[in-house]
């Protein structure tokens, strides 16, 4: 719309300086950003030990696994996908690095193992998804049980503890010199090549045409099947990634890892903005909701608030982040509605 | 060929089939297997299982899905008990439909984000899920509620007989036999196949979807709540983890019963068949030493081989149809 004013030398954005800053206030991301801020100050007066640089940087490695998963779901839920098989893809990963490092696999190697056991178990999602055609959630409901079956059935009871030593860098090192974690920086470069592929190049608009509307993106040429397979296999790819990073800070490997985190994926990523049903949503909503829910847990767990309040808190969180929209979009539609009323009165009057 | 496809299309043969072949193998290799009480163990550990399925099966139909249902039972167990724990002198009876209540309350919460707040399925009830294991939790205190904390007329519920039978498959029975009735001869049960078959033709002649909607959640929400009070009486304990993962069990038997995930089509006897089927390869799985540990992995592959079978079906089906019309 604005590309013909930028052409004809005028000004790029003719809208008024408060319309411009009412669009930017009422964007999702800035009240999530306010909302952060609001986390920070409300811990802040309440504990003494929340803003401390050190004590913000270290609570990263809380939130960092979760976060990471979130980041290829964007692309799932974007294209109007689910995977609920997460968390599972983890317990799966972690159980393999484990077993191979029971005998005596090198920390090189068992990332290898980590990253290519979540990729199989992505490329099975993907293609019971896509070539079989049975629908996401009944697909991901399974292998959830099936990921997490294998490592039970071998595992039982008993955990694997012992890993190299070189290995506990990628989950509890830090940046040499700093008291920046590694993995939170590991994060942010994933955030940024997902958020290229995003909105840099055109597999991610492929994303946004898929989400709107599979079928005419078929129509238009996309290869629908393909991306969905690709998404799928990607979200394995990094269950790998955030396998590697929590076996290597919690040093143990139980059959109950990572239990029940596809909630907290799933939730940072409809809570950053990303629509349900497919076809909205950006990389900066879902990056500033992860460090929203990581620090008011962070928070809680400092005001000694229970591992199950938190829980309750991240279900209510989901609900609510799908149902403001929806309600706000309603209110919306009323007061066009009422307003374009009102003008059609005016109309019949005035003639 | 034609004769099989025939076969092939009507679920409950070949589940019955499929039963009776498992039940043959197992007695050969197990002879203990088919032991009347054993037998009886089956159905009643099935029972609950049924219920359940049941009120998951609406959804499903819809193209929905309750992942809330064993939070729910989890919960409404867990107050049942409570209630039972600090009222002994209350009949177990009003338990039973106080326990209901709570799991009807949950369920309209359900009901009301999908069909009012127009929160998909999925969405709502993995959040629920979540919410309604940690309130458990918060009712409880973390604490269990243990046996000889539960009143025996309380425990009486489902392990009393009637007529031979035990209470537990009465319960089965007849909340089976009225989801009969309600799917088939009633206005409402045939609305929810309408919205499953085709959600746009069946709002437009005139079915209310989001009655249908608020309906089967409420409806799933009722059997959770009943199952969980005779969850918490029948294993004489209240667990704040009890019946969790019990989600994927009631979309196993369903899939297993011939319900499309796609919503839609499946019956109420294909249903509880693949809930008796569930029971049976549960049981025999804890028959054979260490089997145990496998059952999440067996559980989960089964659904994936089911739902394929589902699908295959289908487009066999589709094609057969289709060649009829070019024919």
């Amino acid at each position: 719309m604005s590309e013909p004013l930028v052409r004809q030398g005028r000004l790029i954005d003719e809208r008024s300086l408060k319309a411009r800053v009412q669009t930017f206030v009422g964007q999702w991301e800035f009240i999530l950003f306010l909302t952060l801020v609001g986390v920070f100050v409300f811990f802040s007066l309440i504990s003494p030990y929340f803003l401390d640089y050190f004590n913000l940087m270290n609570a990263t490695f809380s939130f960092v696994e979760k976060s990471v998963l979130a980041l290829p779901m964007i692309f799932i839920i974007l294209s109007g996908d689910i995977d609920i098989s997460v968390a599972s893809i983890m317990a799966l990963a972690s159980f393999v690095m484990g077993n191979a490092a029971s005998h005596g696999a090198e920390a090189g190697t068992l990332v290898i193992l980590g990253l290519g056991t979540g990729l199989i178990a992505g490329v099975v999602n993907g293609l019971l998804v896509t070539r079989v055609k049975i629908p996401a959630i009944a697909v991901t409901l399974a292998t959830m049980s099936v990921f997490r079956g294998i490592s039970q059935a071998i595992l039982r009871d008993n955990a694997y503890t012992e890993y190299p030593e070189a290995f506990a860098y990628f989950g509890q090192g830090y940046i040499p010199g700093t008291v920046i974690p590694f993995s939170f920086i590991f994060y942010l470069v994933l955030a940024l090549l997902i958020g290229f592929v995003l909105h840099g190049t055109t597999y991610g608009r492929k994303l946004y045409a898929i989400g709107n509307s599979a079928s005419a993106s078929r129509f238009t040429g996309i290869p629908v099947g393909r991306i969905r397979f690709t998404n799928f296999a990607l979200n394995g790819l990094f269950a790998g990634i955030a396998a590697v990073i929590l076996t290597s800070r919690i040093g143990s490997t139980r059959p109950n890892i990572a239990n029940g985190w596809e909630l907290e994926a799933i939730t940072l990523v409809v809570l950053g903005g990303v629509s349900i049903t497919g076809g909205r949503g950006n990389i900066y909503g879902v990056v500033i909701a992860s460090l929203l829910v990581g620090y008011l847990k962070f928070g809680m767990a400092l005001v000694n608030l229970s591992a199950k309040v938190m829980v309750i808190t991240t279900g209510t969180l989901l609900i609510v982040a799908v149902l403001i929209p929806k309600i706000l979009d309603r209110v919306k539609a009323r007061r066009k509605l009422r307003s374009q009323r009102s003008e059609l009165h005016r109309e019949r009057t005035a003639s | 060929m034609k004769r099989l496809n025939k076969i092939l299309e009507n679920r409950e043969p070949v589940l019955i089939g499929l039963i009776l072949f498992f039940m043959v193998v197992m007695t050969i290799a197990m002879p203990r297997f088919i032991k009347p009480s054993n037998l009886a163990n089956i159905l009643k550990d099935s029972s609950i299982l049924v219920m359940v399925a049941c009120g998951q099966f609406l959804v499903i139909l819809t193209g929905g899905i309750d992942l809330s249902v064993g939070s729910n039972i989890a919960f409404s167990g867990m107050a049942a008990s409570l209630i039972n724990m600090n009222n002994p002198e209350m009949s177990p009876w009003i338990c039973l439909l106080i326990g209901m209540g709570i799991g009807l309350g949950l369920g309209s919460i359900n009901g009301s984000l999908v069909a009012f707040g127009r929160v998909p399925a999925i969405i709502a009830t993995l959040g629920t899920m979540s919410v309604y294991r940690g309130f458990t939790f918060v009712i409880s205190g973390g604490q269990w509620v243990t046996a000889h904390e539960m009143t025996d007329p309380f425990m009486n519920l489902p392990h009393g007989n009637l007529l031979g039978v035990p209470n537990l498959i009465w319960f089965a029975l007849v909340v089976s036999v009225l989801f009969y009735y309600f799917m088939r001869y009633t206005r409402s049960g045939r609305e929810i196949y309408a919205i499953g078959g085709n959600r746009s033709a069946a709002v437009l002649v005139g079915v209310n979807e989001r009655k249908v909607e608020f309906l089967i959640f409420a409806v799933s929400g009722l059997v959770s709540g009943l199952a969980g009070v005779l969850w918490a009486a029948r294993y004489a304990a209240a667990v704040n983890e009890m019946a969790t993962g019990f989600e994927l069990q009631t979309v196993a038997a369903c899939v297993i019963g011939g319900v499309s995930i796609a919503g839609g089509a499946g019956t109420v006897p294909g249903v509880i068949l693949g809930a008796l089927f569930m029971g049976l390869l549960k049981n025999s799985m804890t028959m054979i030493r260490n089997m145990a540990f496998f059952q999440m992995l067996v559980q989960g592959l089964i659904v994936i081989a089911a739902m394929t079978f589902n699908v295959v079906m289908e487009r066999r089906r589709e094609a057969m149809l289709l060649n009829r019309r070019l024919a």
